[in-house]
């Protein structure tokens, strides 16, 4: 008995600490992707807790009802093949659940996997976001600029990360603007994100990658485009030029902080290709309007 | 000197030489009590030589709680550092190096010796077998899983333990960003143990399909035995898939080949691939058993048939179909796209339905049955809840989109802890207690029993409850530390009590082992749980040859209809018994196995081609030797039955 107080319990604190006064990072989305995500966890929470809750229920009535010291001392219980009618009930409800649940995945497969319909007559922003051990590197090629460690970007835009890694597999992610991705040495990853607010986020990496994973994360800090643009330019007047040279010293396994520069990597070292020629194509695009530039 | 730096531990801790110190006095000690009470020849006879699937069940059953001991220092540690913020008991290195052999010891060295343990001692009682159908190999299986336990453990004195997760996902573990020796002891240990694990499967499944006793079709097979023939099924297909990947491994990290390297042509995520379409099956190979052992016990304590034992036999084949197609779940974020992680998200939930199907069998047996309150009924009835927790996470998890925010984090650690320790170590546990009088002939104490039970689930709800929170407030797995600005420390912080909880169940086991040795009653007689199946009907402990006379199954509880429904179980005269007889091979060839392994381990070819040679010798050794066993004779037979049912 003492047991399923416990769990009510357990499930009410569930209750609130959802709801509560301090939000937990997942369950306050700031964007339409992380949007999509919670309410897929809300709405499964809520199924699932029904589900948790017939069970206990079942399982305390039974409990209570044919324990042994409730019945005479010569009871002898009935032997019971089984029946159809209840198979039937205990595969069919479940399989209810399961289908209704299928639906509701399929679509935000395809929601988190495209732009946010939101903003989908925005132009969308190109960040390829690439680790080395313990750090991303963000390469803004319409901007020509490059920042480790720290993200900038625009509100009410959608963004789109291009992840690759120059070592382990690692996850790109944003809690509170949308699920992870991994970014691999052997292929480009695209992960579609938006933010609705402007504020500094929680940003990391996920998957393990050896002795620094715990502090390969990164600070995302949104703006209005404005903004971004003025911070765009301010980096161009004021930040060094990433050389080769440079870029291969911060390659170099360690921690190395946040920093800035004018240029991009992509230049002298393009990220893999394996996802196919519509990345090639927009890498010699860039390096074409590069070239126009200068 | 050169030559032994390479047995050095590259990041050593003064808890680490603590440990050095304490293995050598206890193989001392060891040593000293074999040599003083001079019982080197009764471990050689009784133990190391022994082909009896009892006594190779035991042997199991002691390496699995060793190494549950062994993982929860482990878990205590990895609790103790993420107790509070920004804590400096461990450092990344040693933390990593903790979480790695947490996790590989826990599932291949505690979870799969512990099932290994109640199929082999179970499953030839409970079809009226003498013996498995390969008993020499079946003691083989035993000690090349036993050596590979040893080689994983000895690494982190010798060498360095392995740090790349028990996932030991590849690029990481390659060579470039694992320089040191632990992955190789990772991939030479789970190759020897997993060799081991293979032959059981084919074992099992020649024993349950050839062995059974007259009259026990298949339909007529107990639970359990269901259960480990599909899990065993389930082990011949899954295990090769392993045996590959850890070969691939091997040959990139001592071979330069290039399966898994980020240059050259290799795939990152060819190895994430090969490890869950093994892993995905294998936490189904853990969770069979233990259901069965569930059905046995929820049957027994309401003194009822299972309910739906048809559909129960139905939905385990399910689940084994579907265990093999949905692998993928285990990285929905690789970058698939929408319509593979659509496909995958489906089959995936698809799972929860048979699953569930079980759970409402086992209530619907509780169903006008007479539940009496026993340490195993309880620890079963305490797993049903619980288990269900952790089931629908899993669906949770299974919906991929929103798993891109739970991937890699403490939600998904809870996830598979509250399914595994629930449904495993709740399952082992509840078997333990009511499988102890047969293995050892008295009962394990009551009392203590149900206080422990409610203890474990009242530590694995405080342990892991709080990390579904974490988990949604962004705290990644296998972070060894974390600010305070995160907010994760009160989650952590009742997930330390709720591991010290657990500790304190694991000492009570202890405490209740010791206390019943001294004081139980060995005068128990054949049946103290008033059991339904044929392993009941033997005597306790049960004598080396199991059945004195064949017996003749007419349903799936001929026990329980020998006792009630005038079942004559016996109808058979005595005959002399045909047994195999012992043999040392097993034990040398997987010692050899053990030298061979720590040879590769460090790349010392000579040492490594040498006992590559020795193996094949003991193989060839093997095959020209014959093997005619003995024969039991009626008046041996009638003067052990009378002496142990004198007993009574
Ligand atoms: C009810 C059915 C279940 C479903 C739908 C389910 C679903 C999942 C999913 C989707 C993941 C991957 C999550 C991720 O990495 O993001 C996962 C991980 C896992 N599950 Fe389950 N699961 C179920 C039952 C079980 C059972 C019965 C066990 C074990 C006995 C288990 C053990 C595990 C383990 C060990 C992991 C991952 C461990 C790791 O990454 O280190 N699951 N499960
Ligand atoms: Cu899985």
């Amino acid at each position: 008995m003492k047991n399923r107080w416990i769990k009510l319990i357990g499930f009410f604190t569930i209750v609130t600490m959802l709801t509560g006064c301090d939000p937990l990072l997942v369950l306050d989305p700031k964007g339409p992707q992380a949007e999509v995500q919670a309410k897929d966890i809300m709405l499964s929470i809520g199924i699932m807790s029904f589900i948790v809750l017939i069970v206990f229920v079942i399982l305390a009535y039974m409990l209570f009802k044919y324990r042994a010291s409730k019945q005479s001392p010569d009871y002898k219980p009935p032997y019971i093949e089984g029946s159809t009618l209840v198979e039937v009930i205990c595969v069919g409800i479940p399989v209810l659940i399961v289908i209704y649940l299928s639906v509701v995945s399929v679509d935000s497969n395809y929601k988190v996997e495209s732009t946010p319909e939101k903003y989908e007559h925005e132009e969308p922003l190109i960040i390829y976001a690439a680790t080395s051990n313990w750090k991303w590197h963000f390469s803004y090629p319409e901007e020509n600029i490059e920042t480790v460690n720290y993200l900038y970007i625009p509100v009410e835009r959608p963004i789109e990360f291009k992840l690759y890694s120059y070592g382990p597999i690692t996850s790109f992610w944003i809690p509170q603007l949308g699920g992870q991705k991994y970014a691999m040495a052997d292929m480009l990853n695209t992960l579609h994100l938006a933010a609705d607010y402007p504020g500094e986020y929680m940003g990391r990496n996920a998957n393990f990658n050896g002795k620094g994973f715990t502090e390969n994360t990164f600070n995302v800090t949104a703006v209005h485009q404005d903004e971004y643009d003025e911070w765009v330019n301010d980096v161009k007047d004021t930040a060094e030029t990433l050389t080769e040279e440079k870029f291969d010293t911060l390659l170099e396994p360690g921690h190395v902080g946040q920093s800035t520069f004018n240029g991009t990597h992509l230049m002298f070292l393009p990220p893999p290709v394996h996802v196919g020629e519509e990345v090639e194509a927009a890498i010699s695009e860039d390096d074409e309007s590069q070239q126009n530039k200068n | 000197m050169d030559y032994f730096e390479r047995f050095a531990i590259p990041h050593p801790s003064p808890a680490i030489y603590a440990s050095m110190v304490a293995i050598g006095f206890t193989v001392i000690a060891l040593i000293f009590v074999l040599t003083y009470f001079k019982l080197w020849g009764y471990l050689w006879r009784e133990w190391l030589t022994t082909v009896d699937h009892k006594k190779i069940g035991i042997m199991y059953l002691i390496s699995a709680i060793v190494m549950l001991f062994r993982g929860g220092a482990d878990a205590i540690m990895m609790r103790a550092q993420m107790a509070v913020p920004n804590n400096t008991l461990l450092d990344a290195q040693h933390y990593n190096e903790i979480f790695t052999t947490h996790g590989t010891v826990m599932i291949i060295f505690m979870a799969m010796p512990f099932i290994m343990a109640f199929m082999n001692f179970i499953v030839p009682l409970q079809i009226g077998a003498r013996d498995v159908a390969f008993p020499r190999l079946n003691a083989l299986s035993f000690w090349l899983f036993f050596m590979g336990a040893m080689l994983l453990n000895i690494s982190f004195v010798i060498g360095g333990s392995p740090d790349a997760g028990w996932t030991n996902y590849f690029p990481l573990a390659d060579n470039e960003f694992s320089p040191s020796v632990g992955t190789n002891y990772y991939l030479f240990a789970l190759q020897i143990s997993g060799l081991g694990t293979l032959m059981t499967g084919i074992n099992m499944i020649v024993t349950i399909l050839r062995m059974r006793a007259p009259g026990m079709t298949l339909m007529k097979m107990p639970m359990f035995t269901w259960s480990a023939f599909i899990a065993n099924v389930i082990i011949v297909f899954a295990f090769p898939v392993l045996t590959v990947a850890l070969t691939m491994g091997t040959f990139d990290r001592l071979f330069a080949t290039k399966f898994f390297t980020t240059t050259d042509g290799g795939m990152d995520m060819l190895w994430a691939n090969f490890f869950w379409v093994w892993g995905h099956p294998e936490v189904y190979i853990l969770i069979l058993p233990a259901f069965g052992i569930y059905s046995e016990i929820i049957s027994t304590f309401s003194k009822r048939n299972l309910y739906g034992y048809k559909s129960m036999v139905g939905s385990m084949v399910i689940i084994s179909f579907l265990s093999f197609l949905v692998w993928t779940h285990h990285f929905f974020t690789m970058g698939q796209g929408a319509l593979t992680n659509s496909i995958f998200s489906i089959t995936t939930m698809a799972i929860a339905v048979p699953t569930g199907v079980k759970i409402f069998n086992w209530l619907f047996t509780l169903w006008k049955g007479n539940i009496e309150f026993t340490t195993p009924m309880l620890y079963s009835m305490l797993f049903i809840p619980t288990f269900t927790i952790g089931g629908v996470t899993g669906v949770m998890l299974g919906m991929s989109a929103a798993d891109y925010q739970y991937h890699n984090t403490m939600f998904l650690v809870a996830h598979f802890h509250m399914v595994i320790i629930p449904g495993v170590v709740f399952a082992m546990l509840a078997g333990l207690h009511y499988y102890w009088p047969k293995m050892f002939g008295f009962m394990l104490n009551e009392k203590i029993g149900k206080i422990t039970a409610w203890v474990i689930a009242i530590g694995t709800l405080l342990t892991f409850m709080p990390m579904f929170f974490s988990g949604l407030d962004g705290q990644a797995r296998r972070m060894y530390t974390y600010t305070e600005s995160t907010g994760f420390g009160i989650w952590n912080m009742i997930s330390f009590i709720g591991a010290i909880g657990f500790t304190i169940g694991f000492m009570l086991i202890v405490y209740n082992v010791y206390y019943s040795i001294r004081y139980s009653p060995r005068n128990i007689g054949m049946d103290p749980w008033d059991a339904r199946t044929l392993e009941w009907a033997t005597p306790n402990p049960v004598p080396f040859y199991n059945f004195a006379k064949q017996p003749h199954v007419n349903s799936v509880e001929t026990f329980w209809d020998s006792k009630n429904n005038g079942h004559e179980l016996f109808p058979e005269p005595y005959e002399d018994i045909h047994m195999p007889s012992n043999s040392g091979m097993p034990f040398i060839l997987a010692c050899i196995f053990f030298a061979w392994g720590f040879s590769f381990v460090f790349s010392m070819w000579i040492p490594a081609i040498l006992s590559t040679i020795g193996i094949f010798i003991c193989m060839a050794l093997r095959s020209l030797e014959k093997d005619p066993g003995y024969y039991v004779t009626v008046k041996e037979i009638k003067e052990t039955e009378k002496k142990l049912r004198g007993v009574q």
